[in-house]
């Protein structure tokens, strides 16, 4: 329902309510005190307005008290804001378990979303009603943000990292996406649609996408094209780290640091990997900066998700063929445009 | 010492003054005295004002349709970055500090000048030549970043006069480095016998902890814009995600600056409102201390907020935390002030003159704007505002509602010092209703659409937020036609206007001792002050509130 | 009510006070709390760089490690040991203008201005050796070693803190320069000498900064050697 001249933005995620509610108490507590300033200066002006040049008044002097009043109550009221904006989020941040994981790159000027299925899409992103959604986010060259306002969700999309956010759709329509974020020339047009389905027809539109293969499985195949596996492999050959049930474990690194194996972690380890190299390992494995692209990245990363969830099937891929040793400069290997769907 | 004493209606016969002190463009352009240095600011950055004036203009008619039709997309980002550098760095952060705080700092102070008169005319050749960079930028094809410079765009992506403009603002950063330290420097030591710290002027008090930031932030803008600037030429990639650097170091230090930046525009804003409030209600200030220490604690903690910029850039959810709070930390003090500005009204003498009704329309501009900055300070409400029109809004309120509103209050109020001329009392107090009305329009339903989602920097945008795009627009018509006003009376007055006496409003500060307008040294005989601020009755005789 | 107005009391020369100060002591409490203040600027200046260096040694602890490695620790060292004599030079600069002994003076400040020299020539030979072995950031950067963006990082940031360090040396140079000048012509005196003094303050904290400087960039790697 839009109508041509709408004063609050729609609600259709399960945050939106709870965002809205802390405004309206904003809303509240600020035009009282708007009105009470207002109020006491009109009234104070005309009330005390000057009747003889001549006039000089007694005067009045503050006491500590009415100070410490007006300093010490808005304080606890401006304390009421902090915490319950704190509280929401805190829940923006923490997604639940179950989330349906979506891809998505940012790039001058249009965002590219990649199911867990494999489905793609271009400035349109098809989601089903009462499922929470988390997005693994990044960017192709510059800062943008993905701001869906009918969610009151945003997100900075930042190049050579990953931010995560995510929402749960509460209604089926049609729903805003904006770069919030400044990104060059054509800014806002760097804009789409959140659709919103009923569960059954989400299902059969997501798997109308014609034999398109699951990402995990696409980056499966990268690993082997890339012949990744010839290094990374359960057994005694193994020259760099195993990476079954690598994803969200500890790891520790040949300089003494520890930390946990998480999107980040994996990219910076593909495209600069001497940075941060794993305990008992030497820093050999080469750059492949330029030979595989951000959405190639998110395949692949989404393979060693994959090979981490206990996932037995996945894990026999680790073996490579044979033993051939295998150098990263294979041309050919950006992800093949398929089953992109433009709007 | 009480009103009774101060001299009101003595004439003012012909006379030297700082003006006829000397004629010609060399006595001018050589000058040391501060009271000259501060009218060449003025002229300089009126000029500013009204070019940045002429990109809003130019960005209020794009929006008026959402098509994105009456320029390009690039001719409008480059509009949009045009009017936050020339506004921001070109007018006004000098605006108060710059023309006000220079004329008036030494005279309220008992001074015959700043510590460094050479520096401050050195600051102000600065400040012009960082302006004809600017300048340069902008006729040679303008620069299309947004004022905010964020990298990676600016360093790798922008294809348009980056470095000039940002050397021009390299450049005047200094300039305000060095005003800064000028009046931190005479503030220490140039204050008359017996003008004791509680006895300065608020205005002095102010612009000492606006002069902090300047002197503390400043650098690092100009360190940061320097970073850019070796990113940009020579390739050192200090914030280049390809090796490792991160583009958010550039948003953390970007914004320690630019944000105490906000405060370095509304902590003199409020200054003048200190000083315009006491005077038209004819009473010393309600919580004199309090004020004072006020702008001290907003100078020290508009250091620690910039976090929150950057609750939905990527930094941990805990730091965001910090930032929220620290930022509702520093709403306290602007309260504490507003309450006390507000209870210096109560029980007074008020007149409805003109700086009054400046005064009047900050405490409830810049009221509404410091709230809204509390939404903003909440993660939560942050979160789906942030990056949208409700941002604008706010700092719009801060900053246009809050600073210039101050700065014509001030320029009214001292004009008659200044030139030695009274202005048009009618047509100057309808050109600040058309301002504060003008203002409304432009700039509250922007609230409205930044809640519903509309994102800033958009040239074009989806047709149902065309209602109160064209609101906007119409306000910004009207604010503009407020703002030509005072400069065609002013201007008028100085040819026209009736004489001033010494002390048309019959206040207490030390600048209004000396005639109108004063002589090249500004007092006779060095004053010795013997009184306190504001001082209108002995202080025994006033009523203890609370 | 006003205290009479001081008058230049000096017989010989004309008076060193300016005409809006009162006395002496409010003019020298002026210059030098304007230096100090200005030297409170220049250290967030300084902080800019420190602070990105801070952020990406915590973030590349090896590969910065690694890269101070290539940094020519006897070309350093020397250099430090000259700017601590010139600093001990500029010292006794002061206390000869503070004394008012010209010819000390002068001598003082040549050295000082030798010093400098001396520093900037070092520093000029280190940069030639960096850029012929391609380590200057950018697309003509070639590494030796599994680290390259992090030391791309490391010289990025080598430069600019060096850089910006000899940008202030030479500006120094100028300030001690024209002080010789003056001093030349006699306008120091033991009642006025706050030129050489604040100065001096400058020229002390250009020294101090390269003293944090020349441990973040050459010494962090020792250890591996």
């Amino acid at each position: 329902m839009r109508t041509d001249f709408p004063l609050f933005p729609e609600r259709a995620s399960t945050m939106a309510s709870q965002v809205d509610a802390l405004y309206f108490y904003l809303i509240a507590v600020s035009a009282f005190f708007a009105l009470l300033i207002a109020i006491l200066v009109i009234y104070f002006a005309i009330r005390y307005r000057r009747r003889s040049e001549e006039e000089v008044p007694p005067g009045t002097r503050g006491g500590m008290l009415l100070e410490i009043a007006w300093t010490v109550i808005p304080f606890c009221i401006s304390m009421t804001f902090f915490l319950w904006g704190a509280k929401i989020f805190f829940r923006m941040n923490r997604p639940p378990d179950n989330a349906l994981q979506i891809y998505v790159v940012g790039k001058q000027w249009m965002w590219k979303l990649q199911h867990a299925d494999g489905m793609r899409e271009i400035n349109e992103l098809h989601v089903p009603v009462g499922r929470p959604v988390q997005l693994t986010m990044t960017s192709e060259d510059v800062i943008h943000s993905f701001f869906v306002p009918a969610f009151r969700m945003k997100r900075d999309v930042v190049p050579g990292r990953y931010s995560t956010v995510w929402f749960e759709a509460t209604r089926p329509g049609r729903f805003h996406l904006f770069c919030t974020q400044y990104c060059g020339t054509n800014h806002a047009k760097m804009i789409g649609w959140v659709e919103v389905m009923e569960p059954i027809a989400y299902e059969s539109w997501i798997s109308g996408g014609g034999g398109s293969e699951s990402l995990a499985s696409e980056g499966s195949k990268l690993f082997q094209q890339h012949a990744c596996n010839s290094c990374h492999r359960p057994d005694s050959l193994a020259r760099g780290p195993n990476l079954q049930g690598l994803f969200g474990r500890h790891v520790n690194l040949a300089d003494g640091r520890t930390l946990v194996a998480d999107e980040t972690y994996i990219r910076e380890s593909i495209l600069n990997p001497a940075a941060k190299v794993v305990e008992g390992f030497q820093p050999i494995m080469p750059t492949y900066k330029g030979l595989i692209g951000e959405e190639g990245i998110l395949q692949l990363i989404a393979y060693v998700k994959s090979v981490s969830n206990g996932n037995p099937a996945a894990g026999t891929e680790m073996l490579p063929p044979n033993n051939r040793m295998a150098a990263p400069n294979q041309p050919g290997t950006e992800p093949r445009p398929g089953h992109e769907r433009k709007p | 010492m009480s009103a009774e004493l101060i001299p009101s209606t003595e004439p003012s016969p012909p006379r030297a003054s700082y003006l006829n002190a000397g004629y010609g463009v060399k006595s001018w352009l050589l000058t040391r005295d501060h009271k000259r240095i501060a009218l060449l600011y003025m002229i300089s950055i009126t000029f500013f004002f009204f070019l940045g004036g002429l990109f809003a203009l130019l960005i209020r008619l794009e929006l008026l349709t959402p098509e994105g039709d009456f320029v390009q997309a690039e001719t409008y980002n480059k509009l949009f970055t045009m009017h936050g550098i020339v506004m921001v760095f070109f007018f006004l952060i000098p605006s108060i500090p710059a023309v006000l705080g220079n004329f008036f700092i030494p005279m309220m102070i008992g001074a015959k000048d700043l510590a460094f008169p050479r520096l401050n005319l050195l600051s102000w050749y600065v400040f012009v030549v960082g302006g004809l960079f600017t300048l340069w930028a902008i006729v040679h094809g303008g620069v299309d970043t947004g004022w905010t410079f964020y990298t990676p765009y600016s360093t790798a992506f922008a294809s348009t006069r980056v470095i000039p403009a940002a050397l021009g603002i390299f450049i005047t950063g200094f300039s305000s480095i060095l005003t800064g330290l000028n009046f931190i420097v005479t503030i220490h030591t140039m204050r008359a016998p017996g003008m004791t710290w509680f006895r300065l002027p608020l205005f002095v008090w102010s612009h000492y902890a606006t002069s902090m930031i300047f002197v503390l932030g400043t650098p690092v803008i100009a360190a940061t814009i320097l970073l850019v600037a070796l990113e940009r030429i020579f390739h050192l990639g200090f914030f280049d995600p390809a090796i490792g650097g991160d583009p958010v170091l550039f948003q953390h230090l970007f914004w320690f600056y630019s944000h105490p930046a906000v405060y370095i525009m509304v902590l003199p804003a409020m200054g003048v409102v200190s000083e315009i409030v006491p005077t038209f209600s004819r009473k010393r200030i309600f919580g004199y201390r309090f004020v004072a220490f006020a702008s001290i604690a907003i100078a020290v903690l508009s250091f620690l907020v910039w976090g929150h910029h950057l609750f939905v850039s990527g930094q941990s959810v805990y730091a965001g935390l910090i930032f929220s709070f620290l930022s509702f930390l520093v709403a306290i003090p602007s309260a504490v002030k507003v309450f006390n500005w507000t209870a210096t009204m109560y029980k007074g003498s008020i007149s409805w003159q003109t700086p009054m009704l400046y005064a009047m329309g900050f405490v409830g501009l810049f009221t509404i704007g410091g709230l809204t900055g509390l939404f903003l300070a909440s993660l939560g409400i942050d979160v789906h505002v942030h990056d949208t029109y409700f941002i604008i809004a706010h700092f719009h309120y801060i900053m246009v509602g809050g600073a210039i509103m101050g700065y014509l209050g001030g320029i009214h109020y001292w004009w008659p010092k200044i030139s030695g001329k009274m202005y048009p009392e009618g047509l100057a107090k309808f050109a600040a209703l058309i301002v504060f009305i003008g203002f409304n329009l432009t700039f509250f339903p922007q609230f409205i659409l930044g809640y519903l989602g509309m994102p800033r920097r958009y040239h074009a945008y989806p047709p149902e937020f065309q209602v109160l795009n064209v609101m906007s627009t119409a306000g910004a018509s009207i604010l503009g036609v407020g703002y030509v006003l005072p400069l065609a009376y002013l201007i008028w007055s100085m040819r026209y206007g009736k004489n001033a006496v010494a002390n048309p409003w019959r206040a207490t500060g030390l600048e209004w001792r000396t005639p109108s307008p004063p002589p090249a040294e500004n007092f006779p005989v060095t004053p010795v002050v013997t009184w306190e601020a504001y001082e209108y009755r002995p202080r025994e005789e006033a009523k203890v509130i609370g | 009510m006003a205290e009479p107005e001081r008058q230049p009391v000096e017989p010989h020369g004309p008076s060193r006070l300016q005409h809006h100060f009162r006395t002496m002591d409010q003019q020298r409490d002026a210059s030098t709390l304007a230096m100090w203040v200005f030297l409170v600027t220049e250290i967030l200046f300084f902080g800019g760089f420190f602070l990105a260096y801070t952020v990406y040694r915590w973030q590349f602890p090896r590969g910065f490690a690694h890269a101070s490695l290539h940094m020519d620790i006897l070309l350093g060292t020397i250099n430090t040991a000259v700017l601590i004599v010139s600093s001990l030079t500029m010292a006794m600069a002061v206390h000869s203008a503070a004394t008012g002994r010209r010819r000390p003076l002068m001598g003082f400040l040549s050295a000082t201005i030798v010093l400098g020299f001396a520093f900037l020539g070092i520093k000029a030979v280190e940069y030639t050796d960096h850029i012929r072995h391609h380590l200057f950031p950018g697309p003509g950067f070639r590494y030796p070693g599994p680290d390259g963006p992090a030391a791309e990082m490391f010289f990025s940031l080598y430069f600019g803190m060096t850089g910006l360090h000899a940008l202030h040396m030479i500006i120094g140079l100028g300030i001690v320069t024209t002080l010789l000048v003056m001093s030349y012509r006699g306008r120091f005196t033991p009642q006025y000498y706050s030129p050489v003094e604040v100065s001096g303050l400058y020229w002390h904290f250009v020294d101090i900064v390269w003293i944090f400087l020349f441990p973040l960039l050459y010494l962090i790697g020792r250890h591996l050697k």
